[in-house]
């Protein structure tokens, strides 16, 4: 398993005496000791469901009364003023804001995240393998809170020109049009996501890459394919639904992430026009919902922000879910 | 110590399959009984109902009697884990706790069950480890990770560790499979001091070896895949391999096919 | 003849089916076509290879600018002695220096609680799912597992804010924070262990069962102990993982400049809420100094922790 990703694609392959783990037997009795134990174990797990449960009880009972009193439309307005005695919002610009910047960390991760797996897993000499495969790994372990500081005050400064290049050279098409916002678009924080969520890419592509069964590379090798080749018609192939389920995981980090989000943000005035450039700024549900912590003063203006948290749940939610039965149908293939 | 098991018409079943029908035998105390018959007749499933272990297989469940002298091994409120204290086994591959030292493999039934007092235990280490043949060969080094032994060796470590705990019968399930010839050779020489404690019961692929160690020798078969396997006859090993009564069983013994 | 047809100059533009032979000895040419792939696929080959090892090289480039950026802007701090000794009371964000003893007296504690919690919680789950889970209650706990493992760290935030503060109207404190890093340290420790678990040949399990060995003991003396080093890389990892969260914190668990122990009351220290203090003012070189500081601070613990974890899982793996 990958320790970053927390979910594997190895998870109920048999091992490696072709039997399952033991499950469900009847080795336990009526013991005091495999009672407790057992009832532990059994207690640990519906502690789990729970939490999960009341975690999305919670939001939703807290999250109702502020959407009742709610003078805007929750998902089609783009103001956002919860306080008062006329509150109103709409996530509008975070739900853009959020999956547009997710989107561009999808399109630079998954490509450079599964080509460093192929690099880990085909091309890179065999002593070179771990100390390599650690170093992308480490990318995982630098603190978010830091990417959040490294963006801020090096790599922003440094994308600056990169991206009025970009303006300039294609702001004739509408998502690179200019609007004035130099520093914090959503084109920026989708390229430090990408970089933050590229190691989960990697690492469980890597895996399903080592998995390919050696006979199908034997296989393509044998008719005289070269390396890319093989690794188009075998490799590829075999660990697609991995790479598939490592983006949906990925994304779901990118989704949700929050502190290096919320240093790099350039928040929008009220009233500032829509636009669909990626060179604008806007906040994330995420950076939203921390950079107003402070603000958690009476019941409905939290439970805006509890909406908006909803909202982002169950998006991770659905994209987990979707990581999930893609993993449960490839094993399902598998065996 | 040994004991007699009858068993009188015992079904065994995984979930729904029906993996072994209608066994009954006598196995004799003091004695070595093999178990032969081609792969998939059930005869390593029939020893596991022995000590009760298939019941760690999920589904796993049999109907009939196995007495153990005259305690019935499946009444009601008998404990499967007083059961496999009774009846001990060995698997087919040497299985060495790897955290474990030698010391502590041979004394880990005892550990596990609570048994602290440090000169019971060296006691017992030493006649189980003398009792597996393996004490002159690692007294030396008793304190060493237990797989670092060759595969015999670890072989006469899981015996010395399943005799430790001093249980009435020793189950054997294709004990010498993953071993070389000598190693064979010496286990098979234990079993053969064994059985003046024991009664052993032996499960083999190797007809040569049912004849060299056993007693008496049981055949089973199977009518065809998905079949349950069934006992076909048992007898003094002698006459299972020079005059059997049943057509199969020559068929078997002389190679005609397994 | 056939190796110099290799090297033949206008190799690349003879199409497939060219290759009949001049004359002489026919298959030759067409043996030596098929030993070295055709220049165009030759060509897609080597770019192919040039690909993987620019995205690698690539991947790096963050990585080392990162740390190279911390190093060089932090690693100043951590020489100074009142770095370890010292608190930041009293030093306003244009004063120089300070201590971060606090806060980081305060991150260990603060994980070290989240993992007293979290830790036993998602052991048993792993033994639960592994020696005992079969059926509907065993999918539905991994389903819920994942689910949780893919909870953004800012909506763990606002459940416990929501069950802490809202319902129970208890104030915010170091233990509210500790708790919604418990949710998101559980799945990970849940996963590896299972992982570990796993691993534990079956022939383990049943020498302890014919040994006459309860069930629950031989989990918990051969299985677990078998597993063990894996298990404790798997919490470390799980404990760098939730000591580098800061959005908890932020909702949860003010940060004070001041010596702290009590999880329970009032303000809280740890790092990442200093780095955020002194992110505000970072146009200030005393500040900036100061956030570099701690940001390196907190990355040596995680890549310690990384660090001990790795070399466990190598050296304390059973031998086969």
């Amino acid at each position: 398993m990958s320790t970053l990703t927390g979910a594997s694609a190895a998870d109920e392959l048999p091992g490696p005496d072709g039997k399952r783990p033991l499950e469900g037997d009847r080795a336990s009795t009526g013991r005091l000791g495999d009672r407790l134990f057992g009832g532990a174990a059994t207690l640990s797990g519906v502690i789990v469901i729970a939490i999960v449960s009341l975690i999305a009880v919670f939001l939703i009972v807290q999250a109702v009364p502020a959407l009742m009193d709610n003078d805007a439309n929750f998902f089609t307005s783009r103001v956002w003023a919860p306080g008062g005695e006329q509150p109103a919002f709409g996530i509008l610009e975070f739900l853009w804001t959020t999956i547009s910047a997710s989107t561009i960390a999808m399109f630079i991760a998954v490509p450079v995240g599964v080509a460093v797996a192929l690099f880990l897993t085909q091309y890179a000499p065999t002593w070179m393998r771990k100390p390599a495969a650690g170093l992308v790994d480490l990318l995982a372990a630098v603190p978010s809170i830091v990417y959040g500081l490294w963006g801020l005050v090096t790599f922003g400064p440094f994308f600056k020109p990169v991206q009025a290049w970009m303006e300039g050279a294609l702001g004739w098409f509408p998502l690179f049009s200019s609007t004035g916002i130099s520093g914090g678009t959503i084109f920026f924080i989708g390229i430090v996501l990408s970089i933050m969520v590229l190691p989960i890419v990697t690492a469980l592509s890597r895996e399903v890459f080592d998995q390919t069964p050696v006979t199908h590379k034997e296989g393509a090798l044998a008719l005289g394919a070269t390396q890319w080749e093989m690794i188009r018609t075998a490799v590829l192939p075999f660990g697609r639904p991995g790479v598939i389920s490592a983006a949906m995981l990925a994304l779901g980090r990118a989704l949700g992430e929050t502190i290096a989000v919320t240093f790099l943000v350039s928040a929008l005035s009220d009233g500032t026009a829509w636009t669909w450039s990626l060179f604008n700024g806007g906040e994330t549900f995420a950076s939203k919902i921390a950079n107003n912590a402070a603000e958690f003063s009476n019941p409905s203006k939290t439970g805006a922000y509890i909406a908006a948290g909803l909202v982002l749940f169950l998006l991770t939610f659905v994209v987990n879910s979707i990581a999930r039965v893609v993993i449960e149908r490839r094993k399902a293939f598998t065996e | 110590m040994a004991k007699r098991i009858d068993i009188t018409d015992l079904n065994v079943y995984y979930g729904s399959f029906k993996a072994v029908e209608g066994v009954s035998m006598t196995v004799e105390p003091r004695s070595v009984t093999a178990f032969i018959g081609p792969s998939g007749c059930g005869k390593s499933t029939f020893l596991r109902t022995l000590n009760r272990m298939h019941e760690v297989i999920p589904g796993g469940r049999v109907e009939g009697k196995v007495m153990l002298d005259d305690q019935d091994l499946y009444a009601t409120g008998m404990d499967p884990v007083t059961v496999r204290r009774t009846v001990g086994m060995v698997f087919q591959r040497p299985n060495p706790f790897p955290t474990m030292s030698i010391y502590d493999n041979v004394a880990a039934g005892l550990r596990l069950n609570g048994v602290k007092n440090k000169k019971t235990l060296d006691g017992i280490v030493e006649t189980s480890l003398k009792g597996a043949n393996l004490w002159t060969e690692v007294k030396d080094r008793l304190g060493k990770p237990g797989a670092g032994l060759s595969g015999g060796q670890q072989q006469r470590l899981c015996i010395a560790r399943a005799i430790a705990v001093q249980p009435q019968v020793l189950l054997m399930d294709e004990p010498c499979s993953a071993l070389d010839p000598i190693s064979t050779l010496a286990i098979e020489d234990l079993v053969n001091e064994l059985k003046s404690e024991y009664t052993i019961v032996i499960v083999t692929h190797n007809m040569q070896q049912a004849a060299r160690v056993s007693d008496r020798t049981a055949f089973f078969n199977l009518k065809a895949t998905g079949e349950p396997g069934r006992l076909i006859e048992i007898d003094d090993t002698t006459r299972i391999f020079n005059n059997p009564t049943q057509q199969a069983t020559e068929d078997y013994i002389s190679g005609r096919f397994g | 003849m056939s190796i110099a047809t290799d090297r033949r100059p206008d190799d690349a533009i003879v199409p497939d089916d060219a290759v009949t032979p001049p004359g002489g000895r026919p298959g030759r040419d067409a043996l030596a076509e098929m030993r070295s792939p055709h220049r165009a696929r030759a060509v897609k080959d080597v770019v192919a290879r040039i690909v993987m090892w620019g995205a690698f090289a690539l991947a790096m480039v963050p990585l080392v600018w990162i740390l190279w950026t911390v190093i060089g802007k932090g690693a100043h701090m951590l020489t100074t002695a009142t770095w370890w000794t010292g608190n930041q009371r009293n030093i306003n964000s244009d004063d120089f220096g300070g201590g971060a003893r606090h806060a980081i007296e305060g991150t260990l504690e603060m994980v070290g609680l989240t993992a007293l919690i979290a830790v036993p919680i998602g052991i048993l789950t792993a033994v639960y799912l592994v020696e005992y889970g079969r059926g509907r209650l065993a999918k539905a706990i991994s389903f819920t597992v994942d689910i949780l493992s893919g909870v953004p760290s800012i909506v763990a935030a606002l459940f416990i804010y929501a069950v802490w503060v809202t319902t129970l109207g208890i104030g915010r404190s170091g233990f509210a924070a500790s708790l919604a890093l418990v949710l998101l340290m559980i799945p990970v420790v849940v996963r590896s262990t299972e992982e570990m678990l796993k691993l534990v040949p079956n022939e383990l399990r049943e020498a302890s069962y014919a040994l006459g060995v309860p069930k629950w003991v031989t989990v918990v003396k051969v299985v677990l102990r078998t597993a063990f080093s894996g298990i404790v890389t798997g919490v470390l990892l799980g404990i760098a993982r939730v000591m580098g969260e800061t959005a908890p914190l932020l909702i949860l668990a003010p940060y004070t400049k001041n010596f702290q122990r009590d999880l329970f009351s009032g303000n809280f220290p740890t790092l990442p809420m200093m780095i955020n203090q002194d992110r505000g003012d970072f146009a200030l070189e005393t500040a900036a100094e100061r956030m570099w500081g701690a940001a390196l601070t907190l990355i040596i613990l995680v890549l310690l922790l990384n660090l001990i974890g790795r070399v466990i899982a190598h050296y304390g793996s059973v031998k086969k």
